[in-house]
């Protein structure tokens, strides 16, 4: 008979299961059992007097660099990092090298997952090479692993191949994932338009150069009827209008990153390449719509967008300085201080974080009800610390918030009863 | 200026960082350097056994040779390294550039880049002073200043002027420079050009923005014209220069609106007959010149004051 996990004392916080309470929780062969449902002498028991018991984060947006880009991160850091913020599942983005445009690459993603220290979804490729020209085998990618598509980092330009893409996509039953950009707005800009870009001598990138493809998205996912999810949402005017396509009954959802609702664009100042990623950080009144929105329901997830590079992208001019910033170890602290400053309840956090991500996906985990899989995050919403990019085990170190002090951190991460962090 | 007032600055990264003493404080230095370009013999031992280096990663003609002969003209020792941009994706980058130079210990680095904040990043990794030349569209602080201490020859202040800058706001680090100086010692600057040239939010810089060139230049005390690129008309922002030059064109008829003691600036190379008609350019009201002779002396006041310079006093040149 196998051992039994004892998770006792925790606040268990399950909106699915609109769950909110000091219990326990049993754990056996990688899934929750009703406590006290067998005897056994084989136990091992935490007590989470204090902590929160909650369903394992999942990040839907996350750069694993692997394969093509392993001095940027591997997927074996990447999912290390991971499971040190909390989460026990991410969604890797297909802009690799070579593109995860196949289910070749989709089985070597999965293949090189195994036994990491969370689990992996592979993102695949909307076109070949996330050129924007023709469609990729999401059959293929499918059968392999894939969970979604997009061509993150390389928007689709063309209408007519997101149209396709997306009742392609919806034959296959999967989802699209939009990175909206207008490229010829955002050309040659590198932060957010208006006054500190202009004092900077910094092209600047609208908000309309976001919200213009949000606006097309939502208008072919009402033409196709097939779903649609915005990436990495940033401004105001976007979230008007999902918003208002939500109101309508369209089929969209949405997500935002902690930079968004954490950073403005004055973090820029001083030319800090660490806070420069795209869509750019914006302005106060887009950071304040952001946390209006994730409240009221019209952004659906928090998702890192975890873009680590090395500095060899970082530490040149401001202008010639790649996007991204790494963000797997900071997102749960950044967002549990929303629930400090009551933008949002810690029910509506384990939503944003874990049952929305898993149920857009189409994942497993979600909730903590019994038979589920024992994908668990347990957090310590008082722990302090300071944030050190030097300690991180992420291989990017362009974080905007090292030496940040934070309070409240992933204390244990487990992953079908594995534990695969602890820091208690 | 107070009396205890210190020149604190070791690099000159834009006019943004210099208050309103600093920039008094190096106008009067430059006026006590002027003089020594007026000798017969142009050379005074300031900074004798000072290593200079003009870093350019863009061409430029007159910056360079103009911090080269401020240089020289104060005994230091010049090096001129033009650098190719395009090399960065391919070899050396800023930083490690940066590092070899400091390598062999130079007092001052003069940066010209097409990256907007590249002398900051070289300060991060070089012990020597820098100055910036001319950073993207980000600032071209000793444009900037030689631009005040020709208005300062010419109106004997600043302060209460009105000055028009018409052109190309969006990609000149020279408009940049000139608005937050000329406003930062009490002018009225007012800018005026198609609204393709005009970056965002530039207003918050507190420079006015005219509708029209005519708004601009009706009782201004100093025109500026900024050059035009000719590329300009390729990236659909004019759609021509010859539909430029009868709008937005200084001209003798437009300056007939302007103070009849009006002087017309322009940080140079000229496109005669496109921002600025060739009567105008060699008028009596140009000063186009004499901003170059100032040029000079106000880069040797930098070079003093980043290297210790006077700390308060008026500088070892002779007051006039």
């Amino acid at each position: 008979m196998s051992k039994v996990i004892v998770l006792k004392n925790g606040r268990i916080i399950d909106p699915v299961q609109k769950r909110d309470e000091i219990a326990d929780l049993w754990v056996r062969d990688g899934l929750i059992i009703q406590p006290g449902s067998i005897e056994t002498t084989d136990v091992e028991i935490h007590d989470l007097a204090g902590c929160w018991v909650l369903p394992g984060l999942i990040d839907m947006h996350v750069h694993l660099r692997e394969p093509g880009e392993e001095y940027k991160e591997t997927i074996e850091t990447g999912t290390l990092a991971a499971a040190a913020g909390g989460f026990t599942a991410v969604a890797s983005m297909p802009n690799t090298n070579p593109v995860n445009d196949n289910g070749v690459i989709t089985k070597f993603i999965c293949e090189k997952s195994v036994s990491c220290a969370a689990r992996v979804y592979p993102v695949g490729a909307i076109s070949k090479g996330s050129k924007g020209e023709t469609l990729a085998e999401y059959g293929e990618m499918k059968t392999a692993g894939a969970v979604a598509l997009t061509d993150d980092g390389n928007p689709v330009v063309d209408s007519q191949l997101m149209r396709r893409a997306m009742e392609y996509a919806s034959s296959h039953d999967m989802l699209i994932m939009s990175h909206s950009e207008e490229l010829s707005l955002s050309k040659g800009g590198c932060m957010n338009e208006g006054e500190i870009a202009t004092r900077m001598g910094l092209r600047g990138i609208p908000v309309s150069a976001e919200s213009i493809m949000v606006q097309r998205e939502i208008a072919l996912a009402e033409l196709t009827g097939a779903r649609m999810h915005i990436a990495h949402v940033s401004a105001e005017q976007s979230i008007a209008l999902i918003r208002s396509a939500k109101a309508r009954g369209v089929k969209i959802t949405a997500e935002t990153a902690p930079h968004y609702f954490t950073l403005t664009e004055k973090a820029v100042l001083g030319y800090n390449t660490n806070a420069k990623m795209n869509p750019p950080l914006r302005a106060e009144s887009d950071r304040h719509a952001v946390r209006e929105a994730l409240g009221d329901g019209t952004l659906d997830a928090i998702a890192t967008d975890h873009a680590p590079h090395s500095i060899l992208e970082k530490e040149v001019e401001f202008n010639l300085a790649a996007n991204g910033i790494a963000g797997l170890e900071t997102s749960l602290p950044l967002s549990l201080a929303l629930v400090r400053e009551n933008v949002i309840g810690p029910a509506r956090l384990v939503e944003l974080m874990s049952c929305a991500p898993a149920r857009i996906l189409g994942v497993p985990g979600g909730s903590l009800h019994v038979g589920a899989v024992a994908d668990i995050t347990v957090v310590d919403p008082e722990k302090r610390f300071t944030f050190s990019v030097q300690e991180s085990f992420s291989k990017g170190k362009n974080s905007p918030f090292d030496g940040w002090e934070m309070q409240g951190k992933a204390v244990l991460s487990m992953v079908e009863g594995r534990i695969t962090y602890r820091d208690m | 200026m107070q009396p205890d007032y210190q020149f604190q600055h070791t690099h000159i990264f834009g006019i943004e960082q210099l208050s309103v003493e600093d920039i008094a404080h190096i106008l009067a230095t430059a006026r006590s350097f002027r003089e020594i370009s007026n000798r017969p013999i142009k050379k005074v031992p300031t900074l004798r056994g000072k290593t200079i280096v003009n870093l350019f990663f863009e061409p430029s003609t007159r910056t360079r040779l103009s911090f080269e002969i401020a240089a020289k003209r104060m005994s230091a020792d010049t090096f001129n390294i033009s650098a190719s941009t395009s090399s960065t994706t391919k070899g050396e980058t800023l930083v490690d550039t940066a590092r070899n130079i400091q390598a062999m210990n130079p007092d001052v680095i003069i940066l010209r880049h097409s990256s907007s904040g590249a002398p900051q990043l070289l300060a991060k990794h070089i012990n020597a002073s820098v100055i910036n030349a001319g950073d993207g569209a980000h600032e071209h602080p000793s444009q900037g200043l030689l631009d005040m201490m020709t208005v300062m020859e010419h109106k004997g202040k600043i302060e209460g002027l009105k000055l028009a800058i018409i052109g190309d706001i969006a990609h000149s680090r020279v408009a940049v420079s000139d608005i937050i100086g000329f406003t930062r010692m009490g002018a009225e600057v007012c800018l005026a050009g198609p609204r393709t040239f005009m970056p965002a939010a530039i207003s918050s810089l507190g420079a006015k923005v005219c509708r029209s060139v005519q708004e601009a230049v009706k009782d201004a005390d100093v025109v500026m014209t900024l050059r035009i690129q000719l590329e300009r008309q390729n990236d659909s922002l004019i759609p021509s220069l010859r539909e430029y030059s009868r709008f937005y064109g200084v001209n003798r008829q437009l300056m007939e609106l302007a103070k009849e003691d009006a002087i017309v600036m322009h940080p140079g190379p000229i496109n005669r007959g496109v921002e600025l008609s060739p009567d105008v350019a060699d008028g009596r009201r140009s000063v186009i010149l004499e901003q170059v002779t100032n040029g000079v002396a106000v880069r040797m006041a930098l070079l003093y004051l980043v290297l210790g310079g006077s700390k308060g006093s008026e500088g070892q040149g002779e007051s006039r």
